[in-house]
């Protein structure tokens, strides 16, 4: 009986996220999904594009933090989901920083 | 000596893999190591969603013609049919954690059911696109706008690719919840040991993350905008 106490003192005790949060999730993902639609339905200049991606990395995030519970995780979770963001963006903004400014030795 | 037997046995749980101190340990490795693989992922969809932009920026209005000829209404409803599924998976996850064999059941079987929704009006599409001609290749006889075809072309390369590769994550997730259902079925998973559920879980929802990008990224592009 005390080998099994023992036990459960190093089981996981993870925090059980509540119905609530998981649905309430939900339906601002739901919102983003035709706030979304909606947006690219009416012209708004050179606004479409960062609203749709703007709406499209809330929604990410939500999902992140709540459905994979990285809100609840330890903080070497946390430096490896950052880290993944921070190597995207090394990615994309040393790729950019090619292909955008060829032009510009031209003009 | 039978004694010292019957308390070492009673001492581990029968998933805990000898390597680990604990049960505690033992998830945070595995979810920490799923985390390590999705980075790995970020990457890799990453990579193909840069390459993407970047012709997307030079070829701005056949990346909005290519946009328009896909289906708004099929995008919108598989978006929310992957949200609906995302949704089950987190509640199996919870059911996993609470104990309850049956509503982990129910629920890894709802993902399933509306990961397959997903795939079969995917299908459908795919069989639209290749009877209008809007397959990359010979096949290609989409001539709408002659002066864009080509470049048309490439925004369907795009499109396949992409879709094609989310698709087969798609396949593959199905696979992993068919092996989860069978090990919820032989009540593998409690509140002690529930690491393989919310691995899977981490990858599901991962693939969610993906079509949230890529539906406003290939069926919601607002005209051409000269900056």
């Amino acid at each position: 009986m005390a080998d099994h106490e023992q036990q459960l003192e190093h089981a996981p005790h993870h925090h059980v996220t509540s119905l609530g949060v998981y649905f309430a999730v939900f339906f601002a993902l739901a919102a983003g999904t035709l706030l979304t639609w909606y947006a690219s339905t009416i012209d708004l200049g050179i606004w479409n594009t960062p609203i749709a991606l703007a709406i499209a990395v809330a929604k990410a995030t939500l999902v992140i933090l709540f459905f994979m519970h990285v809100i609840h995780s330890t903080r070497l979770t946390w430096v490896v989901v950052i880290g993944s963001f921070l190597w995207l963006g090394v990615l994309f903004v040393l790729t950019f920083a090619d292909y955008l400014t060829r032009g510009w030795l031209m003009k | 000596m039978s004694d010292v037997t019957l308390s070492t046995e009673h001492h581990h749980h029968p998933f805990l893999q000898h390597h680990f101190e604990d049960l505690g340990q033992q998830h945070e490795a595995s979810t920490l190591g799923m985390w390590m693989f999705l980075c790995t992922e970020i990457l890799f969809f990453g990579g193909v969603l840069c390459a993407y932009w970047i012709y997307r920026i030079m070829y701005p209005e056949a990346w909005a013609v290519g946009a328009a000829q896909q289906n708004t209404l099929f995008g919108g409803i598989n978006t929310i049919v992957l949200i609906i599924s995302s949704l089950t998976m987190a509640l199996a996850v919870r059911a996993a954690q609470l104990g309850s064999r049956s509503w982990q059941l129910i629920m890894l079987f709802s993902t399933l059911v509306f990961g397959s929704i997903f795939l079969g009006i995917k299908g459908y599409e795919y069989s639209m696109h290749w009877h209008e001609g809007l397959f990359p290749g010979s096949h290609f006889t989409w001539h709408e706008h002659p002066a864009l075809a080509q470049k048309v072309q490439l925004f369907m390369c795009f499109y396949w690719g992409m879709t094609g590769l989310h698709a087969l994550h798609m396949v593959i997730g199905a696979g992993l919840l068919l092996w989860m259902m069978w090990r919820a079925w032989r009540c593998d998973f409690g509140p002690e040991y529930y690491g393989p559920v919310e691995v899977m879980g981490l990858y599901w929802h991962f693939v969610d993350i993906v079509w949230i990008f890529l539906f406003p990224f290939l069926y919601l592009i607002h005209g051409v905008h000269h900056g």
